[in-house]
């Protein structure tokens, strides 16, 4: 190991709060007692966590965003494999524009896709329809699927696929019992960074969200638009544990760094 | 090659294929027409065929100013980044384990939080009360109107782009071997020049992938601009979601749309183009 300078290593240290100051300022208000957002220092109380848990708007946005992000990250995946297999192991005409046409999300602002989609919606008499929103949703986190669903096909030894060819078994049966457990950890990966991309995602459901189907990051930015009281870094606080805690099995499952960077 | 594998990926991409038309083609090219169609303001939408939208986009002085301050705030944001994330990006590759991977977990992870959670905290750490302007009055500054300005933005902008800048840098610096910094530098080459001749060349690549990636999702960024900037401070995003959930001048806000997709795609084509163009040349 190379030493890391006095410079360099002030510089870290800033970088290293500011990335985590926001975080840790709504963590620590959340357990204000008082009515103002303010940092408790010796009190602290629960009960913004308990207004939370008492304020039904939050609460029924949350299961939205719960239901939507489960179904749409489990359908992302049904369908990042199949396509990552074809991506990963064809070599067939417009395969190009495939892989481009699905990584597209991540290249069209999340705004722009909503507008489009709030069009469609309307056209088709849609709006406020969680079976569409859903699978707006599955649009824009397959991309997170597929990435990690070819980043595993690509690492995988093949032998063991020939072996079992040669020896006799279906295409399926391979697929089953032997490609399908070696995919396994980057698919539960996708899944997983899927689910909380969508769990998280804001720009393009606050266009096409109504009422009922209104997923918690959206009802938190009304919210926030109109009132800030300590209620909102409860429900904040709330959000980075859970996803405190998905980081937390994510690095255990696969290595959350090969995740965010891609592997390498 | 036999008749089922040719087919084979077709049949394997299709749902995909089919659900990715639906709800991305079709969507696109309907806003891109429903953006030349007539808007009245007693029966909405109409049929017909006019560019009266862009027309009041291209002739009111208003929405140069909102493209402008967009533009700027999207630019300073990236350039911002670039000066940030690639040194710690550096810093990073160059600390020993554990330490490398923790820290490069902590830069990242806000990447997972939700974007409404992080502008709220920035809300609470740039507020009249908040930290910053308690320090400020502490170190004899007095407090500063930070809140729903455009530093505001930019800062809490900042803090949601730095990891799609440090992620790319990073990855290109892990194709470095260091025995080549170590060569340089026992062939008495000084710190200096081995920074601009083998470590800058190498992250060149990665600050440009990274600098399109901060710049394209800064100038459509609706939450930070939304919830930092206020009411008053509006960037092309807040337009567009003003036009479309509360004028509801779909028409209008289509075109300001596809005005944003278009230059957000021209910055990058051209960005791209020029700047990988004049990297391959160099490294020859």
């Amino acid at each position: 190991m190379r030493k890391t300078g006095p410079i360099a290593l002030a510089f870290h240290t800033v970088v290293t709060v500011f990335m985590l100051a926001p975080l840790v300022i709504v963590c620590l208000v959340a357990f204000t007692p008082e009515n103002t957002l303010a940092i408790p220092w010796g009190t602290y109380s629960l009960r913004w966590f308990q207004a939370v848990f008492e304020h039904s708007d939050l609460t029924q946005a949350f299961w939205n965003s719960l239901g939507v992000a489960s179904v749409a990250a489990t359908l992302a995946v049904l369908l990042a494999v199949p396509a990552g297999l074809a991506i990963a192991r064809h070599e067939f005409p417009g395969r190009q524009a495939l892989n481009g046409l699905l990584l597209s999300p991540l290249i069209v602002p999340h705004l722009v896709l909503g507008v489009a989609l709030l069009r469609l919606f309307a056209l088709l008499g849609a709006r406020g329809s969680s079976l569409w929103l859903t699978l707006a949703h599955v649009v824009v986190i397959t991309p997170y699927a597929l990435r990690l669903v070819i980043a595993a096909l690509s690492g995988l030894d093949r032998s063991a696929e020939q072996a079992a060819l040669s020896l006799g078994a279906s295409r399926l049966t391979v697929f089953r019992r032997i490609t399908l457990p070696l995919m396994l950890p980057g698919i539960t990966g996708g899944w997983m960074l899927a689910f909380i991309n969508s769990f998280d995602e804001v720009t393009m459901s606050i266009f096409i969200t109504s009422p009922q189907t209104v997923t918690l990051p959206v009802r938190m930015y009304m919210i926030a638009t109109e009132s800030i009281d300590p209620m909102m870094a409860a429900v904040s606080a709330l959000m980075v544990g859970v996803t405190a805690l998905v980081m937390v099995v994510l690095d255990r499952l696969y290595g959350l760094d090969k995740i965010l960077v891609g592997q390498h | 090659m036999n008749a089922r594998s040719r087919w084979a990926p077709y049949l394997l991409s299709l749902p995909s294929l089919a659900l990715f038309g639906l709800m991305v083609l079709l969507p696109l090219a309907l806003t891109a027409l429903l953006s030349l169609q007539q808007y009245d303001v007693d029966v909405g939408v109409k049929g017909g065929f006019t560019f009266a939208s862009y027309a009041h986009v291209l002739g009111d002085s208003y929405y140069y100013e909102i493209f402008f301050r967009t533009g700027w705030v999207a630019a300073l944001t990236t350039l911002i980044c670039v000066l940030v994330g690639a040194p710690e990006a550096y810093i990073l590759s160059r600390m020993g384990s554990p330490w490398r991977s923790i820290f490069l977990l902590v830069i990242l992870a806000p990447l997972l939080v939700s974007v409404v959670v992080r502008a709220f905290g920035w809300s609470l750490l740039l507020g009249p009360n908040g930290i910053v302007n308690q320090a400020f009055e502490w170190v004899g500054i007095g407090r500063l109107r930070l809140l729903y300005t455009p530093a505001a933005v930019v800062i809490a902008l900042v803090h949601v782009m730095l990891p799609f800048m440090v992620i790319p840098v990073w990855t290109s610096l892990q194709k470095l071997d260091p025995m080549v910094e170590s060569a340089a530098l026992s062939l008495s080459a000084s710190h200096w020049t081995v920074m601009r001749r083998i470590v800058l060349p190498q992250i060149t690549p990665g600050v440009l992938s990274g600098s399109l990636i901060v710049f394209g999702l800064s100038a459509s960024a609706l939450a930070i601009p939304g919830l930092l900037g206020g009411r008053r401070l509006k960037m092309v995003a807040t337009v567009i979601y003003d036009e479309y959930l509360h004028e509801l001048n779909w028409p209008l806000g289509a075109a300001i749309a596809v005005a944003l997709l278009a230059i957000n795609l021209a910055v990058m084509l051209s960005y791209n183009a020029v700047l990988e163009g004049a990297y391959k040349k160099r490294m020859g």
